[in-house]
């Protein structure tokens, strides 16, 4: 079992309730395959940085879980089937990431919606818990 | 020899004190880059939305190469733009 992550992109056409049906399916799909989600962000609708398939934004949705590394094979593979996604991206958390993840779940939760601004903050604030002398450092640099 | 010391200016010669640089990671104790994050990101790279050289940011190699890869993970899910003009 290893620890993975996952950002996927929903076409910007599909009405909510189409969008929350999609990611319900990729988490039925996981848990269905002995898989355990351990984290689930929705970032709602984002612009993107640049359009793809003509598209300018995107429904993102972030999901963490441990499985075996087969069941990530299978999910790509049904990324890919579904023309709902148009962007995906999995990842195996390494040790930092894995404790870099840790972190950001207990900060997380209640944040989600306001991640894309506010991702600066809850980094600093992370910072500061766990080493206060960090945060004056960061915050000089945020200056230039 | 003798004669360039005797060469008075005006106003003293700004001798630049060169500051050195650093590894922020390494001075802030951050191991992890996270890819999530493009506003943290876009500091490492320049009005193109190319990464920035390791001799401008002063970054170690093993962080250099992190932040490389964040960016590209950063740039695959489009939070990052490949190419782009005044990003900032």
């Amino acid at each position: 079992m290893n620890n993975y992550e996952t950002v996927f992109i929903l076409t910007p056409v599909l009405s909510d309730a189409q969008m929350k049906e999609a990611v319900e399916k990729f988490k039925n799909l996981l848990t269905e395959q002995g898989a355990e989600i351990v984290n689930e962000e929705d970032w709602g609708l984002r612009k993107m940085a640049y359009p793809i398939d003509k598209k300018t934004t995107g429904f993102y949705t972030f999901l963490e879980f441990n499985a075996d590394p087969s069941v990530v094979e299978k999910l790509e593979l049904n990324f890919r089937r579904d023309e709902r996604v148009i962007r995906f991206l999995t990842v195996k958390q390494d040790k930092f990431a894995f404790e870099y993840a840790e972190k950001r779940r207990n900060k997380g939760g209640k944040k989600q919606e306001a991640y894309a601004q506010a991702t600066e903050n809850v980094k600093s604030k992370k910072q500061e818990k766990a080493e206060p002398v960090e945060t004056e450092v960061e915050s000089n640099e945020k200056e230039d | 020899m003798a004669k360039q010391s005797e060469i008075r200016y005006l106003t003293p010669l700004s001798v630049d004190v060169k500051k050195k640089k650093y590894c922020r990671f390494k001075k802030n104790g951050i191991k992890y880059i996270d890819y999530k994050d493009p506003e943290f990101l876009k500091k490492f790279l320049n009005e193109q939305g190319k990464i920035l050289p390791r001799r401008i940011t002063g970054t170690s190699l093993k962080f250099q190469r992190r932040i490389a890869q964040a960016v590209k993970r950063a740039r695959h899910i489009a939070l990052l733009p490949y190419v782009t003009d005044l990003m900032k």
